[in-house]
């Protein structure tokens, strides 16, 4: 299957829910504030939050009274935009090594993230190492050694409950040796309110400011795409202690819509960077704004 | 966020421009339940079920008297609150117990709600409760999901039933087999975490329903989880018949509306909790706490019984007298870290006092273990004087203090200002356990 083709497959169940609702909404229908409450709900019902949702209705009053706009199909296309514009960022480009850490809190989706990532960097041409650095859960590491073997790339793992701050010294210093172009570092799952695990992940992430200083460093969080307006505490929380540079959002393959980045998006200026549509190890792909807008209407 | 904190001052704001005729008008009902409408979709609660919620409530609301000690706000809150509790209410949170063993509890739900954490959970309660409970491992398509089911299984000490990953449908038989030879009275299976669109793997599981006759379908379901609730629980129930429903990551900071949307759409009981990551978080569901939680109005009952576990009667008498008369000191304190250690999570104690939860968001005031032991070994190098007068403690004695326990002046500073702020906090939680007994359930 090819990109688009995976990405209209994984977002279909997403889309028939969305569009379908976005479909009865325009269909021939005036701009009256019957209208404009049924707009209201359709974005509330995908997790945008009352604050999102109000800010982008009243650009689109605004907008729609400023350019006269009385036909469905144009209000449609300014909604598209408006929506676009809330959540479209430039994703600086990576140069290599690359070292990427993964956080979330529990149950989101991270150790498969990381194994989609590193057959997307294997796709790329690169060499990749995956860091065990969630030593907490049951099984944690044996389940990404499994994703491990699917992307064919190295694994550095220690003990169960060993400290994941060294499983990461290991890593970097076998990257470094080795010349290896991307490292990916999964970590345990940590609710945002948890202070000990939370400081555990600031200390990770200054072992990989302290020992790997000239790498190209990414820290994203996995968001579920479940998740209602808690995915705000959680990003408010995880950017305060490593700083995050974008979002995965995950399990977009349910019938839930991801609305919450956009709630995300009126708080923090934070990208988007990939979406998780399935089990699959193909199944992580480049975020797109305008495509993923398009695919929902 | 403090969204309590929120709720009451627009509520108030808006009682405030009118005059208090002793009765609920129409017109403010429905300008308080705009406010209502929004603190509920803050939580998560789904908007149709909101919508419903709003209807019934306003209904019952205009006209209504305002009881005697209450003021507009606190009687809007009072209704909606006694509403929540009304539809998340009944006491169900007992496992069913077949007629004739074994009993069997057949785990559901979508990936990563924590299907199998709560395995373990459910099995140490059952344990506890004088079973012998046996795990089976039906989850045959998550890498090492076997491996962390039988970690689980281990810690929980109750043997765990595995036959790699083939068909759900024999391990499960082999399993009865297996549990009746070995006298497992409850078995508990724990299954993949599925869509509630994946057609295929709902039928899987419809099957296992079939060939296990269950005395229980729990739905696993994360509290964090938002509008899309509904839709997941009303299909695993359409497709399970399910007897109940477990939340899990209770211990974030979520506000927990989908508690109340699964409640309104599948009819089914909230049966039990998790609270934390060790086999032993797990609670039963009390919903007064968890409307006072999507209200966002901190749990003071939750801190009372929590207290009243970790505290003897007689030490608790002493306890109170000692801060009804403010002869609170620091070797009060020592032993208080102790018991505040036994009563679980500092930060979730704290966070469930109300005007607390808003303000802290789990930042300033938490006190993380390696803090209490710290402060203990500041506290056992004071002079027994000190400990009762801290008072006494100028810079000479903090300097001796410090090269005593190994820690910095600051350190001693800082622990005598916490100790100063735990007196004061003292003070307020008996006062308000004192009207919590009285059924005060609003302390603004």
């Amino acid at each position: 299957m090819g990109f688009l083709e995976k990405l209209i497959a994984g977002l279909k169940r997403t889309k028939e829910a969305f569009s379908k609702k976005m479909y009865q909404l325009f269909a021939g229908r005036e701009l009256n504030d019957e209208f404009y409450e049924d707009l209201e709900n359709t974005l509330i019902s995908s997790d945008l939050g009352v604050e999102a949702t109000e800010q982008i209705l009243e650009e689109f009053k605004d907008e729609c009274f400023k350019r006269k706009i009385k036909k469905p199909e144009d209000a449609k296309q300014l909604l598209k935009n408006i929506m676009i514009d809330a959540i479209n960022y430039d994703i600086q480009e990576y140069s290599y090594p690359l070292v990427i850490l993964v956080a979330g809190v529990n149950g989101v989706g991270k150790t498969t993230a990381v194994g989609k990532l590193a057959k997307y960097f294997v796709n790329k041409g690169k060499s990749v190492v995956v860091a065990a650095a969630d030593t907490f859960r049951a099984a944690a590491s044996e389940q990404l050694e499994v994703w491990a073997e699917r992307a064919k790339v190295r694994i550095i793992k220690h003990e169960e409950g060993s400290d994941p701050a060294a499983v990461v010294f290991d890593a970097i210093k076998s990257v470094k040796a080795k010349g290896t172009d991307v490292l990916l570092i999964d970590t345990a799952g940590r609710l945002q309110n948890k202070k000990n695990l939370m400081n555990e992940l600031g200390k990770i992430n200054k072992v990989v400011a302290r020992e790997f200083p000239d790498c190209d460093y990414r820290t994203y969080i996995v968001i579920d795409a479940t998740t209602g307006q808690n995915a705000l505490s959680q990003v408010e929380a995880f950017d305060e202690i490593i700083d995050m540079d974008g979002i995965i959002l995950n399990k977009l393959d349910g019938t839930a819509k991801g609305g919450v980045v956009f709630a995300i998006s009126v708080e923090k200026e934070l990208p988007v960077c990939f979406i998780g549509v399935g089990e699959g190890i193909d199944d992580l792909l480049e975020f797109d704004a305008k495509f993923f807008i398009e695919e929902l209407f | 966020m403090g969204a309590f904190s929120g709720l009451s001052e627009r509520l108030s704001h808006i009682f405030s421009k009118m005059k208090n005729k002793g009765k609920l008008t129409e017109l403010e009902v429905k300008q308080a339940m705009r406010e209502v409408r929004i603190a509920l979709l803050e939580a998560d609660v789904n908007l149709s079920v909101v919508k419903e919620f709003i209807n019934n409530v306003s209904e019952k609301a205009v006209g209504d008297d305002i009881l005697k000690g209450l003021n507009p706000t606190q009687q809007v809150i009072k209704i909606v609150n006694d509403e929540l509790i009304r539809i998340m209410g009944g006491s169900h949170s007992k496992i069913n117990i077949a007629d004739k063993p074994p009993t069997i509890i057949l785990m559901c739900g979508l990936q990563g709600s924590g299907k199998t954490t709560m395995c373990g959970k459910l099995a140490v309660m059952l344990r506890k409760q004088g079973k012998n409970p046996m795990l089976v491992a039906c989850d045959i398509y998550r890498p090492a999901a076997i491996k962390q089911l039988q970690v689980v299984g281990k810690n929980a000490n109750v043997p765990v039933f595995e036959k790699g990953q083939i068909n759900p449908q024999k391990i499960v038989k082999e399993a009865l087999k297996e549990a009746e030879h070995n006298g497992n009275d409850v078995i508990i299976v724990d299954t993949a975490g599925r869509l509630h669109i994946d057609e295929e793997l709902m039928d899987e599981i419809k099957g296992l329903k079939k060939t296990l006759n269950p005395s229980e379908i729990l739905l696993v379901v994360d509290s964090m989880t938002g509008q899309d609730a509904v839709n997941v629980a009303s299909k695993f129930n359409e497709v399970m018949d399910i007897t109940g429903v477990v939340l899990t990551k209770l211990d974030g900071d979520t506000r927990g509306g989908a508690a109340l949307s699964i409640r309104a759409v599948t009819g089914k009981p909230i049966k039990f909790c998790g609270v934390g990551e060790k086999l032993s978080d797990v609670e039963i569901f009390y919903p007064d706490r968890m409307a006072s939680r999507i209200l966002g109005m901190g749990d003071v009952l939750t801190l009372i019984e929590k207290a009243q576990a970790a505290f003897s009667e007689e030490e608790a008498l002493a306890m109170q007298k000692k801060m009804k008369t403010n002869s609170f000191t620091l070797e009060d304190y020592l032993v208080q870290m102790d018991k505040m250690k036994s009563m679980g999570d500092m930060s979730q104690m704290l966070s469930m006092i109300p005007g607390l939860a808003g303000k802290l968001n789990g930042k300033n005031v938490e006190v993380d273990e390696n803090k209490i032991a710290k402060s203990k070994a500041i506290i056992l190098s004071m002079t027994p004087k000190e400990r009762q007068n801290p008072d006494l403690i100028k810079s000479s004695q903090k300097k001796r203090i410090a090269s005593g326990s190994g820690t910095s002046v600051q350190d001693i500073n800082a622990l005598l200002k916490q100790f100063s702020q735990t007196q004061e906090m003292m003070q307020k939680m008996t006062n308000m356990g004192k009207r919590g007994m009285r059924g005060m359930k609003f302390p603004f």
